[in-house]
Protein backbone atom coordinates (compact mmCIF):
# COMPACT_ATOMS: atom_id res chain seq x y z
CA UNK A 1 0.00 0.00 0.00
CA UNK A 2 1.75 3.17 -1.13
CA UNK A 3 1.75 6.09 1.25
CA UNK A 4 -0.34 9.21 0.60
CA UNK A 5 2.83 11.22 0.09
CA UNK A 6 4.09 8.77 -2.47
CA UNK A 7 0.78 8.76 -4.35
CA UNK A 8 0.67 12.55 -4.27
CA UNK A 9 4.16 12.79 -5.72
CA UNK A 10 3.27 10.47 -8.59
CA UNK A 11 0.03 12.36 -9.11
CA UNK A 12 1.87 15.66 -9.55
CA UNK A 13 4.19 13.89 -11.95
CA UNK A 14 1.26 12.80 -14.12
CA UNK A 15 -0.26 16.28 -14.11
CA UNK A 16 3.11 17.94 -14.86
CA UNK A 17 3.77 15.53 -17.73
CA UNK A 18 0.48 16.55 -19.33
CA UNK A 19 -0.64 12.92 -19.57
CA UNK A 20 -2.85 12.52 -22.66
CA UNK A 21 -5.33 10.12 -21.06
CA UNK A 22 -5.67 12.45 -18.12
CA UNK A 23 -6.30 15.37 -20.51
CA UNK A 24 -9.03 13.50 -22.40
CA UNK A 25 -10.81 12.54 -19.20
CA UNK A 26 -10.70 16.10 -17.85
CA UNK A 27 -11.92 17.53 -21.17
CA UNK A 28 -14.88 15.12 -21.33
CA UNK A 29 -15.80 15.89 -17.72
CA UNK A 30 -15.89 19.60 -18.48
CA UNK A 31 -17.79 19.14 -21.74
CA UNK A 32 -20.49 16.99 -20.14
CA UNK A 33 -20.96 19.05 -16.98
CA UNK A 34 -20.81 22.47 -18.67
CA UNK A 35 -23.35 21.31 -21.29
CA UNK A 36 -25.62 20.10 -18.51
CA UNK A 37 -25.25 23.42 -16.68
CA UNK A 38 -26.12 25.39 -19.81
CA UNK A 39 -29.24 23.28 -20.42
CA UNK A 40 -30.29 23.25 -16.77
CA UNK A 41 -29.81 27.02 -16.55
CA UNK A 42 -31.85 27.63 -19.70
CA UNK A 43 -34.68 25.54 -18.25
CA UNK A 44 -34.28 26.22 -14.54
CA UNK A 45 -33.99 30.00 -14.40
CA UNK A 46 -37.25 30.75 -16.29
CA UNK A 47 -39.04 27.99 -14.36
CA UNK A 48 -37.83 29.28 -10.98
CA UNK A 49 -38.66 32.89 -11.87
CA UNK A 50 -42.13 31.96 -13.13
CA UNK A 51 -42.92 30.11 -9.89
CA UNK A 52 -41.58 33.05 -7.86
CA UNK A 53 -43.77 35.64 -9.56
CA UNK A 54 -46.79 33.49 -10.45
CA UNK A 55 -49.81 32.83 -8.25
CA UNK A 56 -51.56 29.60 -9.14
CA UNK A 57 -53.15 26.61 -7.38
CA UNK A 58 -50.62 24.05 -6.26
CA UNK A 59 -47.81 26.57 -6.08
CA UNK A 60 -46.80 25.68 -2.53
CA UNK A 61 -46.74 21.98 -3.33
CA UNK A 62 -44.63 22.69 -6.39
CA UNK A 63 -42.14 24.70 -4.33
CA UNK A 64 -41.86 21.88 -1.77
CA UNK A 65 -41.36 19.32 -4.53
CA UNK A 66 -38.78 21.49 -6.28
CA UNK A 67 -36.86 22.04 -3.04
CA UNK A 68 -36.99 18.31 -2.32
CA UNK A 69 -35.67 17.51 -5.80
CA UNK A 70 -32.47 19.39 -4.93
CA UNK A 71 -31.62 16.30 -2.96
CA UNK A 72 -32.23 13.85 -5.82
CA UNK A 73 -29.85 10.90 -5.43
CA UNK A 74 -27.65 10.79 -8.55
CA UNK A 75 -27.85 7.00 -8.80
CA UNK A 76 -31.64 7.16 -8.92
CA UNK A 77 -31.53 9.76 -11.70
CA UNK A 78 -29.01 7.55 -13.48
CA UNK A 79 -31.24 4.53 -13.11
CA UNK A 80 -34.33 6.32 -14.46
CA UNK A 81 -32.45 7.77 -17.43
CA UNK A 82 -30.92 4.33 -18.00
CA UNK A 83 -34.38 2.76 -18.16
CA UNK A 84 -35.60 5.49 -20.51
CA UNK A 85 -32.65 5.16 -22.87
CA UNK A 86 -32.09 1.41 -22.74
CA UNK A 87 -32.87 -0.57 -25.86
CA UNK A 88 -36.29 -1.64 -24.54
CA UNK A 89 -37.05 1.80 -23.07
CA UNK A 90 -39.31 4.46 -24.60
CA UNK A 91 -36.31 6.43 -25.91
CA UNK A 92 -34.23 3.38 -26.78
CA UNK A 93 -34.41 4.05 -30.51
CA UNK A 94 -32.25 7.13 -30.08
CA UNK A 95 -29.32 4.88 -29.23
CA UNK A 96 -27.98 7.32 -26.65
CA UNK A 97 -27.19 4.93 -23.82
CA UNK A 98 -23.47 4.80 -22.95
CA UNK A 99 -22.75 8.01 -24.88
CA UNK A 100 -21.81 11.48 -23.57
CA UNK A 101 -25.26 12.90 -24.53
CA UNK A 102 -26.86 10.41 -22.14
CA UNK A 103 -24.57 11.74 -19.39
CA UNK A 104 -25.57 15.30 -20.24
CA UNK A 105 -29.27 14.36 -20.01
CA UNK A 106 -28.80 12.72 -16.62
CA UNK A 107 -26.83 15.62 -15.17
CA UNK A 108 -29.32 18.14 -16.55
CA UNK A 109 -32.15 16.35 -14.75
CA UNK A 110 -30.03 16.23 -11.62
CA UNK A 111 -29.13 19.93 -11.42
CA UNK A 112 -32.12 21.62 -13.05
CA UNK A 113 -34.11 21.45 -9.77
CA UNK A 114 -31.17 22.95 -7.88
CA UNK A 115 -30.97 25.92 -10.23
CA UNK A 116 -34.76 26.35 -10.40
CA UNK A 117 -35.27 26.13 -6.63
CA UNK A 118 -32.46 28.53 -5.73
CA UNK A 119 -33.52 30.92 -8.51
CA UNK A 120 -37.11 30.78 -7.25
CA UNK A 121 -35.99 31.89 -3.80
CA UNK A 122 -33.73 34.68 -5.10
CA UNK A 123 -36.36 36.05 -7.48
CA UNK A 124 -39.05 35.88 -4.82
CA UNK A 125 -36.90 37.93 -2.45
CA UNK A 126 -36.29 40.51 -5.18
CA UNK A 127 -40.00 40.55 -6.08
CA UNK A 128 -40.78 41.83 -2.57
CA UNK A 129 -38.64 44.87 -3.26
CA UNK A 130 -39.63 45.45 -6.91
CA UNK A 131 -43.27 44.39 -7.05
CA UNK A 132 -45.01 47.73 -6.53
CA UNK A 133 -42.66 49.60 -8.84
CA UNK A 134 -42.94 47.04 -11.62
CA UNK A 135 -46.70 46.74 -11.33
CA UNK A 136 -46.97 50.52 -11.34
CA UNK A 137 -45.00 50.60 -14.59
CA UNK A 138 -47.27 47.88 -16.01
CA UNK A 139 -44.95 44.88 -15.77
CA UNK A 140 -46.33 41.62 -14.42
CA UNK A 141 -46.22 37.88 -15.06
CA UNK A 142 -43.54 36.61 -17.38
CA UNK A 143 -42.31 40.11 -18.24
CA UNK A 144 -41.74 40.89 -14.57
CA UNK A 145 -40.08 37.50 -14.03
CA UNK A 146 -37.58 38.11 -16.83
CA UNK A 147 -36.92 41.66 -15.60
CA UNK A 148 -36.10 40.29 -12.15
CA UNK A 149 -33.87 37.51 -13.47
CA UNK A 150 -31.85 40.04 -15.43
CA UNK A 151 -31.70 42.45 -12.51
CA UNK A 152 -30.41 39.89 -10.01
CA UNK A 153 -28.11 38.26 -12.58
CA UNK A 154 -25.08 38.67 -10.32
CA UNK A 155 -26.72 36.73 -7.51
CA UNK A 156 -27.80 34.06 -9.97
CA UNK A 157 -24.17 33.41 -10.84
CA UNK A 158 -23.89 31.70 -7.46
CA UNK A 159 -27.00 29.66 -8.24
CA UNK A 160 -25.49 28.42 -11.49
CA UNK A 161 -22.22 27.64 -9.71
CA UNK A 162 -24.10 25.47 -7.23
CA UNK A 163 -25.41 23.48 -10.18
CA UNK A 164 -21.98 23.24 -11.77
CA UNK A 165 -20.42 22.02 -8.54
CA UNK A 166 -23.01 19.29 -8.22
CA UNK A 167 -22.57 18.21 -11.86
CA UNK A 168 -18.77 18.02 -11.73
CA UNK A 169 -18.76 16.18 -8.43
CA UNK A 170 -21.41 13.52 -9.00
CA UNK A 171 -20.50 10.01 -10.02
CA UNK A 172 -23.65 7.94 -9.58
CA UNK A 173 -25.63 9.16 -12.58
CA UNK A 174 -22.85 9.30 -15.16
CA UNK A 175 -21.44 5.90 -14.28
CA UNK A 176 -24.84 4.25 -14.86
CA UNK A 177 -25.84 5.97 -18.10
CA UNK A 178 -22.29 6.43 -19.42
CA UNK A 179 -20.95 3.02 -18.48
CA UNK A 180 -17.45 4.36 -17.75
CA UNK A 181 -16.17 3.22 -21.16
CA UNK A 182 -12.48 3.95 -21.62
CA UNK A 183 -11.96 6.80 -24.08
CA UNK A 184 -15.70 7.28 -24.65
CA UNK A 185 -17.61 8.02 -21.46
CA UNK A 186 -14.92 7.99 -18.81
CA UNK A 187 -14.94 11.19 -16.78
CA UNK A 188 -12.98 12.31 -13.72
CA UNK A 189 -15.29 11.01 -11.03
CA UNK A 190 -15.94 7.64 -12.65
CA UNK A 191 -12.22 7.18 -13.24
CA UNK A 192 -11.43 8.01 -9.65
CA UNK A 193 -13.93 5.40 -8.50
CA UNK A 194 -12.56 2.79 -10.90
CA UNK A 195 -8.85 3.42 -10.34
CA UNK A 196 -9.27 3.46 -6.59
CA UNK A 197 -10.89 0.04 -6.68
CA UNK A 198 -8.14 -1.17 -9.03
CA UNK A 199 -5.50 0.22 -6.70
CA UNK A 200 -4.03 2.82 -9.10
CA UNK A 201 -4.01 5.49 -6.47
CA UNK A 202 -1.68 8.00 -8.20
CA UNK A 203 -4.02 8.35 -11.21
CA UNK A 204 -7.08 8.52 -8.94
CA UNK A 205 -5.43 11.08 -6.73
CA UNK A 206 -4.16 13.21 -9.61
CA UNK A 207 -7.67 13.31 -11.05
CA UNK A 208 -8.98 14.27 -7.64
CA UNK A 209 -6.53 17.13 -7.46
CA UNK A 210 -7.41 18.32 -10.96
CA UNK A 211 -11.11 18.10 -10.13
CA UNK A 212 -10.74 20.22 -7.00
CA UNK A 213 -8.47 22.70 -8.78
CA UNK A 214 -10.98 23.06 -11.62
CA UNK A 215 -13.87 23.67 -9.26
CA UNK A 216 -11.87 26.31 -7.41
CA UNK A 217 -10.76 27.93 -10.67
CA UNK A 218 -14.27 28.08 -12.13
CA UNK A 219 -15.67 29.51 -8.91
CA UNK A 220 -12.90 32.08 -8.59
CA UNK A 221 -13.41 33.25 -12.17
CA UNK A 222 -17.15 33.54 -11.70
CA UNK A 223 -16.69 35.41 -8.43
CA UNK A 224 -14.23 37.88 -9.99
CA UNK A 225 -16.57 38.55 -12.92
CA UNK A 226 -19.46 38.97 -10.52
CA UNK A 227 -17.57 41.41 -8.30
CA UNK A 228 -16.38 43.48 -11.25
CA UNK A 229 -19.88 43.65 -12.69
CA UNK A 230 -21.35 44.52 -9.30
CA UNK A 231 -18.92 47.40 -8.88
CA UNK A 232 -19.90 48.57 -12.33
CA UNK A 233 -23.69 48.29 -12.00
CA UNK A 234 -24.26 48.65 -8.27
CA UNK B 1 -63.04 61.46 -29.43
CA UNK B 2 -63.34 64.78 -27.63
CA UNK B 3 -60.67 66.04 -25.30
CA UNK B 4 -62.75 65.45 -22.20
CA UNK B 5 -63.62 61.91 -23.22
CA UNK B 6 -59.92 61.18 -23.53
CA UNK B 7 -59.21 62.12 -19.93
CA UNK B 8 -59.20 59.59 -17.14
CA UNK B 9 -59.97 62.09 -14.36
CA UNK B 10 -61.96 62.60 -12.26
CA UNK B 11 -61.38 59.66 -9.96
CA UNK B 12 -64.32 58.79 -7.72
CA UNK B 13 -64.00 56.88 -4.44
CA UNK B 14 -67.24 55.59 -2.95
CA UNK B 15 -67.21 54.28 0.63
CA UNK B 16 -63.82 52.65 0.07
CA UNK B 17 -62.68 50.28 2.78
CA UNK B 18 -59.49 48.30 3.06
CA UNK B 19 -58.71 45.83 5.81
CA UNK B 20 -55.55 43.83 6.38
CA UNK B 21 -54.55 41.68 9.31
CA UNK B 22 -57.90 42.30 10.99
CA UNK B 23 -57.42 46.07 11.00
CA UNK B 24 -59.42 48.61 9.02
CA UNK B 25 -56.63 50.62 7.41
CA UNK B 26 -59.04 52.63 5.26
CA UNK B 27 -62.42 53.09 6.83
CA UNK B 28 -65.10 54.33 4.44
CA UNK B 29 -63.50 57.04 2.33
CA UNK B 30 -65.70 58.77 -0.24
CA UNK B 31 -64.31 61.61 -2.30
CA UNK B 32 -63.58 62.75 -5.81
CA UNK B 33 -60.17 63.67 -7.21
CA UNK B 34 -60.55 66.05 -10.12
CA UNK B 35 -58.11 67.61 -12.57
CA UNK B 36 -56.49 70.86 -11.52
CA UNK B 37 -55.38 71.57 -7.97
CA UNK B 38 -52.39 69.74 -6.54
CA UNK B 39 -53.83 67.45 -3.90
CA UNK B 40 -51.92 66.72 -0.72
CA UNK B 41 -52.88 63.69 1.33
CA UNK B 42 -51.84 64.73 4.79
CA UNK B 43 -51.77 62.74 7.98
CA UNK B 44 -49.59 61.20 10.65
CA UNK B 45 -47.52 58.08 10.06
CA UNK B 46 -49.87 55.11 9.99
CA UNK B 47 -52.95 57.22 9.20
CA UNK B 48 -53.47 55.36 5.93
CA UNK B 49 -52.07 57.85 3.39
CA UNK B 50 -49.93 55.33 1.53
CA UNK B 51 -52.65 52.71 1.53
CA UNK B 52 -55.19 55.20 0.19
CA UNK B 53 -52.82 56.21 -2.58
CA UNK B 54 -52.10 52.57 -3.50
CA UNK B 55 -55.84 51.95 -3.70
CA UNK B 56 -56.22 54.93 -6.05
CA UNK B 57 -53.29 53.79 -8.19
CA UNK B 58 -54.67 50.24 -8.37
CA UNK B 59 -51.82 48.50 -6.54
CA UNK B 60 -54.32 47.41 -3.87
CA UNK B 61 -57.92 46.34 -4.30
CA UNK B 62 -60.46 47.70 -1.80
CA UNK B 63 -62.09 45.23 0.58
CA UNK B 64 -65.38 46.97 -0.21
CA UNK B 65 -66.53 50.12 -1.94
CA UNK B 66 -65.78 51.37 -5.43
CA UNK B 67 -62.92 53.24 -7.09
CA UNK B 68 -63.77 54.46 -10.57
CA UNK B 69 -62.00 56.61 -13.11
CA UNK B 70 -64.04 58.56 -15.62
CA UNK B 71 -62.63 56.48 -18.43
CA UNK B 72 -63.69 52.85 -18.57
CA UNK B 73 -60.75 51.97 -20.83
CA UNK B 74 -58.48 50.09 -18.42
CA UNK B 75 -55.39 50.33 -20.62
CA UNK B 76 -55.86 54.07 -20.98
CA UNK B 77 -56.40 54.40 -17.21
CA UNK B 78 -53.22 52.45 -16.50
CA UNK B 79 -51.10 54.54 -18.84
CA UNK B 80 -52.68 57.77 -17.65
CA UNK B 81 -51.04 57.46 -14.23
CA UNK B 82 -47.61 57.06 -12.74
CA UNK B 83 -46.34 56.71 -9.20
CA UNK B 84 -43.16 57.73 -7.42
CA UNK B 85 -42.46 55.80 -4.22
CA UNK B 86 -40.73 56.75 -1.00
CA UNK B 87 -37.85 54.45 -1.88
CA UNK B 88 -37.19 54.48 -5.61
CA UNK B 89 -36.51 51.05 -7.12
CA UNK B 90 -33.93 51.30 -9.89
CA UNK B 91 -33.10 48.45 -12.22
CA UNK B 92 -29.45 47.38 -12.56
CA UNK B 93 -28.97 49.09 -15.87
CA UNK B 94 -28.12 52.58 -17.04
CA UNK B 95 -30.04 55.69 -16.05
CA UNK B 96 -31.30 56.01 -19.62
CA UNK B 97 -32.26 52.32 -19.81
CA UNK B 98 -34.39 52.72 -16.68
CA UNK B 99 -36.47 55.37 -18.44
CA UNK B 100 -36.55 53.38 -21.69
CA UNK B 101 -37.85 50.37 -19.76
CA UNK B 102 -40.89 52.37 -18.64
CA UNK B 103 -41.48 53.75 -22.14
CA UNK B 104 -41.32 50.26 -23.59
CA UNK B 105 -44.00 49.09 -21.14
CA UNK B 106 -46.11 52.11 -22.07
CA UNK B 107 -45.88 50.96 -25.72
CA UNK B 108 -44.18 54.14 -26.89
CA UNK B 109 -42.91 53.48 -30.45
CA UNK B 110 -39.25 52.43 -30.36
CA UNK B 111 -38.13 55.30 -32.59
CA UNK B 112 -39.43 57.91 -30.14
CA UNK B 113 -38.27 56.34 -26.89
CA UNK B 114 -34.71 57.61 -26.67
CA UNK B 115 -35.67 61.15 -27.59
CA UNK B 116 -38.48 61.16 -25.03
CA UNK B 117 -36.28 59.62 -22.34
CA UNK B 118 -33.47 62.12 -22.82
CA UNK B 119 -35.98 64.97 -22.69
CA UNK B 120 -37.22 63.70 -19.35
CA UNK B 121 -33.67 63.30 -18.00
CA UNK B 122 -32.87 66.88 -19.04
CA UNK B 123 -35.98 68.04 -17.22
CA UNK B 124 -34.70 66.62 -13.91
CA UNK B 125 -31.06 67.52 -14.56
CA UNK B 126 -29.75 64.00 -15.10
CA UNK B 127 -28.93 64.17 -18.83
CA UNK B 128 -25.20 64.24 -18.01
CA UNK B 129 -25.32 60.88 -16.26
CA UNK B 130 -27.66 59.13 -18.72
CA UNK B 131 -25.13 56.37 -19.45
CA UNK B 132 -24.15 55.70 -15.85
CA UNK B 133 -25.58 52.75 -13.92
CA UNK B 134 -28.70 53.87 -12.06
CA UNK B 135 -27.85 52.06 -8.84
CA UNK B 136 -24.69 54.07 -8.22
CA UNK B 137 -26.57 57.40 -8.15
CA UNK B 138 -27.15 59.11 -4.81
CA UNK B 139 -30.53 58.81 -3.11
CA UNK B 140 -31.61 62.24 -4.31
CA UNK B 141 -30.50 61.51 -7.86
CA UNK B 142 -32.32 58.17 -7.83
CA UNK B 143 -35.50 59.93 -6.75
CA UNK B 144 -35.06 62.47 -9.56
CA UNK B 145 -34.60 59.55 -11.93
CA UNK B 146 -37.87 58.10 -10.62
CA UNK B 147 -39.47 61.44 -11.46
CA UNK B 148 -37.89 61.43 -14.93
CA UNK B 149 -39.23 57.93 -15.49
CA UNK B 150 -42.68 59.25 -14.62
CA UNK B 151 -42.18 62.45 -16.64
CA UNK B 152 -41.30 60.52 -19.80
CA UNK B 153 -44.67 58.77 -19.58
CA UNK B 154 -46.56 62.11 -19.64
CA UNK B 155 -49.12 60.85 -17.15
CA UNK B 156 -52.35 62.68 -16.53
CA UNK B 157 -52.04 61.90 -12.80
CA UNK B 158 -48.84 61.56 -10.82
CA UNK B 159 -49.01 59.88 -7.41
CA UNK B 160 -46.15 60.65 -5.03
CA UNK B 161 -45.77 58.73 -1.77
CA UNK B 162 -43.58 60.72 0.63
CA UNK B 163 -41.03 61.27 -2.15
CA UNK B 164 -38.60 63.23 0.01
CA UNK B 165 -38.92 61.35 3.32
CA UNK B 166 -35.45 59.80 2.98
CA UNK B 167 -33.68 62.83 1.52
CA UNK B 168 -31.59 65.70 2.88
CA UNK B 169 -32.82 69.30 2.55
CA UNK B 170 -30.98 70.16 -0.66
CA UNK B 171 -32.12 66.98 -2.43
CA UNK B 172 -35.62 67.69 -1.12
CA UNK B 173 -35.55 71.15 -2.72
CA UNK B 174 -34.51 69.65 -6.06
CA UNK B 175 -37.33 67.12 -5.92
CA UNK B 176 -39.86 69.80 -5.02
CA UNK B 177 -38.71 71.90 -7.98
CA UNK B 178 -39.38 68.99 -10.33
CA UNK B 179 -42.78 68.34 -8.74
CA UNK B 180 -43.68 72.01 -9.28
CA UNK B 181 -42.67 71.68 -12.94
CA UNK B 182 -44.94 68.64 -13.23
CA UNK B 183 -47.76 70.67 -11.72
CA UNK B 184 -47.09 73.60 -14.08
CA UNK B 185 -47.13 71.28 -17.09
CA UNK B 186 -50.71 70.31 -16.29
CA UNK B 187 -50.13 66.94 -14.62
CA UNK B 188 -52.45 66.32 -11.71
CA UNK B 189 -50.37 65.92 -8.54
CA UNK B 190 -51.57 63.65 -5.74
CA UNK B 191 -48.95 63.53 -3.00
CA UNK B 192 -48.88 61.90 0.42
CA UNK B 193 -46.78 63.62 3.03
CA UNK B 194 -46.64 64.24 6.76
CA UNK B 195 -44.45 67.30 6.21
CA UNK B 196 -46.52 70.42 6.80
CA UNK B 197 -44.03 72.76 5.11
CA UNK B 198 -44.01 70.62 2.00
CA UNK B 199 -47.81 70.48 1.96
CA UNK B 200 -47.90 74.29 2.03
CA UNK B 201 -45.19 74.67 -0.64
CA UNK B 202 -46.61 72.20 -3.15
CA UNK B 203 -50.29 71.78 -2.42
CA UNK B 204 -53.44 73.55 -3.51
CA UNK B 205 -55.79 71.45 -1.43
CA UNK B 206 -55.44 69.08 1.50
CA UNK B 207 -57.14 65.76 2.21
CA UNK B 208 -56.52 65.14 5.89
CA UNK B 209 -56.53 61.45 6.86
CA UNK B 210 -56.81 60.30 10.45
CA UNK B 211 -57.02 56.63 11.44
CA UNK B 212 -58.10 55.56 7.97
CA UNK B 213 -60.88 58.11 7.67
CA UNK B 214 -61.03 61.25 5.52
CA UNK B 215 -61.57 63.81 8.23
CA UNK B 216 -61.25 67.04 6.32
CA UNK B 217 -60.81 68.37 2.81
CA UNK B 218 -59.99 72.03 2.29
CA UNK B 219 -57.88 74.45 0.24
CA UNK B 220 -54.36 74.63 1.66
CA UNK B 221 -54.60 78.19 3.04
CA UNK B 222 -57.89 77.53 4.73
CA UNK B 223 -56.73 74.19 6.12
CA UNK B 224 -53.73 75.71 7.84
CA UNK B 225 -55.47 78.93 8.90
CA UNK B 226 -58.62 77.42 10.25
CA UNK B 227 -58.86 73.61 10.28
CA UNK B 228 -62.46 72.56 10.83
CA UNK B 229 -61.73 69.30 12.64
CA UNK B 230 -60.16 68.90 16.04
CA UNK B 231 -57.82 66.15 14.72
CA UNK B 232 -56.46 68.40 11.97
CA UNK B 233 -56.02 71.27 14.38
CA UNK B 234 -54.11 68.99 16.74
CA UNK B 235 -51.97 67.64 13.90
CA UNK B 236 -51.05 71.14 12.78
CA UNK B 237 -50.14 72.11 16.31
CA UNK B 238 -47.94 69.03 16.36
CA UNK B 239 -49.87 67.45 19.16
CA UNK B 240 -51.06 64.38 17.35
CA UNK B 241 -49.42 61.25 18.72
CA UNK B 242 -46.96 59.74 16.25
CA UNK B 243 -47.22 56.05 15.70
Amino acid sequence: MPSLAHALLEAFGLIAAGDATLGRIVALSLAVSLSAVVLATALGLPLGAAIAVGRFPGRRVLIIVLNALMGLPPVVVGLVVYLLLSRAGPLGELGLLFTPPAMVIAQTILIMPIIAALCRQAVEDAWLEYEEQLRSLGSSGLHAALTLVWDIRFSLVTVVLAGLGRALAEVGAVIIVGGNIDGVTRVMTTTIALETSKGDLPLALSLGLVLIALVVLLNATAQLIKEAAQRRYG
Amino acid sequence: MTASAARILPLALCDVRFAAGGRELIDGVSTEIGAGPATIILGANGAGKSVLMRLMHGLLQPTSGAIAWQSADTERVRRGQAMVFQRPVMLRRSVLANVLYALDLARVPAAEREHQALDALREVGLAEVARRPARVLSGGEQQRLALARAWALHPEVLFLDEPTANLDPSATREIETVIKAFDASGTKIVMATHNLGQARRLGDEVLFIHQGRLVERAPVDEFFRQPSSAEAAAFIRGELPWF
